[in-house]
């Protein structure tokens, strides 16, 4: 029975997890820009959700769709400020800069957090934080299960919005062959940027769903980051849903490996999957 | 400069240092030299396999911590030092076998991505299992003296200069910038281009895990997951592309550089300095990727011109 509940919250932390990475992968498939410092706007997220918990009341419910929509302005701004010079390399160039901007990035993003805001460990405890759903010996904390309901709703948006929408499209042209793209005339920079800001904007939804489900604080940013990564590995570029369940399976093997090995070492079975899959898919993880 | 003239330098520089502890009696000289001696070492050791064979290691501090592991754990069970030191390399290097062997047979991020999780999985680990203080026993810290220390990171800094410098000007260290350059022309003009990539890990790595080693028989006290922190891995890469990424001397400078500037910044503004050396790095990968070496070079080229 505990494996059983042990495998319900490793699923429910999993959805975070593909959501984490379905920013990630989105700008990594479309800008070829590998940015470590997703962690960190994920991060910067939840702490957005937090003091608009403390400062204005505002339930996360409510701080969703405003952090989002501040994330995806800040993903607008980052993009000008930084990641517009980076993608004018051709693209080794690319992906060498992004990781060591993105690394700066990181470090620079996590000193300023503690400075603002301590290095002290917050999470929203709403008046329903501690709801939980019986059945049974199994109990499932509603938060978290709506937590994943969120992700996998936000990631259905996502798809639909690259599948039915003109600049959906347009982004998804621009992932496949920029140069292309381009000669059937669509804007690349435009794409690009488009594609950087909804990034962000997932990063900062995930941020919110962390903050309430689970606890934030300046140093989550680079375990998030690996996370995403790892899961990024394992489910390829291309497809969103994909990546939803590459999440789904992280957490699940997490929990397992907690559950057989002891907590210390959940953490191990990522690089195990990480090397695993480049073993066994050894034409490359980003292939389509 | 002529090679003779760099070799001259060098030997100087080092009879220099190496007559410092018996003149010089202040600890906080010594300490301040150990600092910039380390950083020679773990920057250098990155310098290696992300300079010249142009493999991006953002789990650096992985290898580091690795040596500091086994080298303290060795050490408090009366092992000497050196024999700790060799061991914990050796670890170290295992380890990167393990991600490099698996990931270097794919081009792109893997590496990076690899190493990163290497990084971030044994930090978090290490400070599970580990979670308790470590400090030496009693009897050591009576007989510790800080010239022993700064030696030790003497000796590693020339090293780790000298195994760059011969890799400068050797078969292996040329097909590692060809490697980095373009990896494809270098597969295709005969270069045994995973040999060497795995080459280059296995010297950073060793140099990684000796300087984790000497920083473990630096300190008295310090948490075991405290070397696998990603700032170790920052720090060696900011300090090489201050200097110059993929030169010999670069490092050197950029040590000296960071070490001051991170002395001075701490005493000034102690919450701001690593704000202020990401957007510094940031500043440099973007507009100035050959750091300090680079900035010399064309301040001679425009003096040449004005003249």
């Amino acid at each position: 029975m505990i494996l059983v509940q042990q495998l319900v919250l490793g699923l429910l932390v999993g959805g975070l997890y593909g959501l984490a990475a379905a920013g990630l992968s989105l700008v990594f498939g479309v800008l070829k820009v590998l940015n470590v410092a997703h962690g960190e706007l994920i991060m910067l997220g939840g702490y957005g959700a937090f003091w608009l918990w403390v400062l204005l009341g505002f339930d996360p419910l409510l701080a969703l769709p405003l952090v989002v929509a501040g994330a995806l302005a800040f993903g607008v701004l980052l993009y000008w400020g930084l990641f517009a010079f980076v993608v004018r390399a051709h693209e080794e160039t690319r992906i060498k800069n992004s990781l060591l901007i993105g690394f700066g990035l990181a470090l620079a993003t996590h000193a300023l957090a503690v400075r603002l805001w301590t290095a002290d460990e917050r999470s929203i405890t709403t008046t329903y934080a501690g709801a939980v759903l019986s059945l049974g010996p199994i109990a499932i904390p509603l938060v978290r299960l709506a937590s994943l309901v969120l992700a996998f709703a936000l990631i259905g948006a996502l798809h639909l919005l690259l599948q039915r929408w003109r600049w959906g499209r347009a982004i998804r042209a621009t992932a496949e062959d920029w140069e292309a793209a381009a000669l059937t005339g669509i804007d690349v920079r435009r794409a690009y940027l488009l594609a950087f800001a909804i990034g962000t904007g997932l990063a900062g939804a995930a941020g919110t769903l962390v903050s309430v489900g689970y606890s934030i604080s300046p140093s989550i940013g680079l375990e998030w980051t690996l996370k995403a990564l790892i899961v990024v590995v394992l489910a390829g570029l291309g497809s969103m849903l994909g990546t939803f369940v590459g999440g789904l399976v992280l957490g699940l093997a997490e929990a397992a490996s907690a559950f057989a090995f002891g907590g210390p070492y959940r953490e191990v079975v990522g690089l195990v999957i990480f090397l695993a899959v480049l073993v066994a898919r050894p034409r490359g993880l980003f292939a389509r | 400069m002529s090679r003779r003239g760099w070799l001259a330098l060098g030997v100087t520089a080092l009879a220099a240092l190496a007559a410092v502890p018996l003149v010089v009696r202040r600890d906080d000289v010594l300490n301040f030299l150990f600092l910039v001696l380390l950083s020679v070492a773990l920057a250098q050791s990155w310098n290696v396999v992300a300079g010249y064979a142009g493999q991006i290691n953002l789990g650096h501090a992985a290898f580091f911590g690795l040596g500091a592991l086994v080298t303290r754990t060795l050490w408090i069970a009366e092992w000497p030092v050196l024999a700790g030191a060799a061991l914990g390399a050796l670890a170290a290097t295992a380890f990167a076998l393990l991600v490099g062997a698996v990931a270097f047979r794919l081009r792109g991020a893997y590496f990076a991505i690899g190493t990163l999780a290497l990084g971030e999985i044994l930090r978090i680990t290490v400070g599970n299992v580990l979670p308790e203080v470590s400090t030496l026993p009693t009897a050591t810290i009576g007989a510790y003296r800080l010239a022993d220390r700064y030696y030790f990171a003497l000796a590693l800094a020339a090293v780790a200069v000298g195994v760059v410098a011969a890799l400068e000007r050797s078969r292996a260290g040329l097909g590692m910038q060809a490697v980095r350059e373009d990896e494809e022309a270098a597969e295709a003009s005969g270069v045994g281009t995973l040999r060497l990539k795995l080459l280059a890990l296995v010297l950073s790595t060793a140099l990684a895990g000796l300087a984790g080693g000497l920083f473990a028989y630096y300190h008295i006290s310090y948490y075991p997951a405290h070397p696998f922190g990603p700032h170790w891995t920052f720090d060696a890469l900011l300090i090489t592309f201050i200097g110059g990424v993929g030169t010999v001397h670069g490092p050197v400078l950029g040590a000296i550089f960071y070490v001051f500037l991170k002395e001075y910044l701490a005493i000034r503004w102690v919450d701001f300095h690593l704000l202020i050396f990401g957007a510094l790095f940031i500043t440099i990968v973007l507009l100035l990727p050959g750091g300090l070496v680079e900035a010399a070079a064309r301040l001679r080229t425009l003096a040449r011109r004005a003249c």
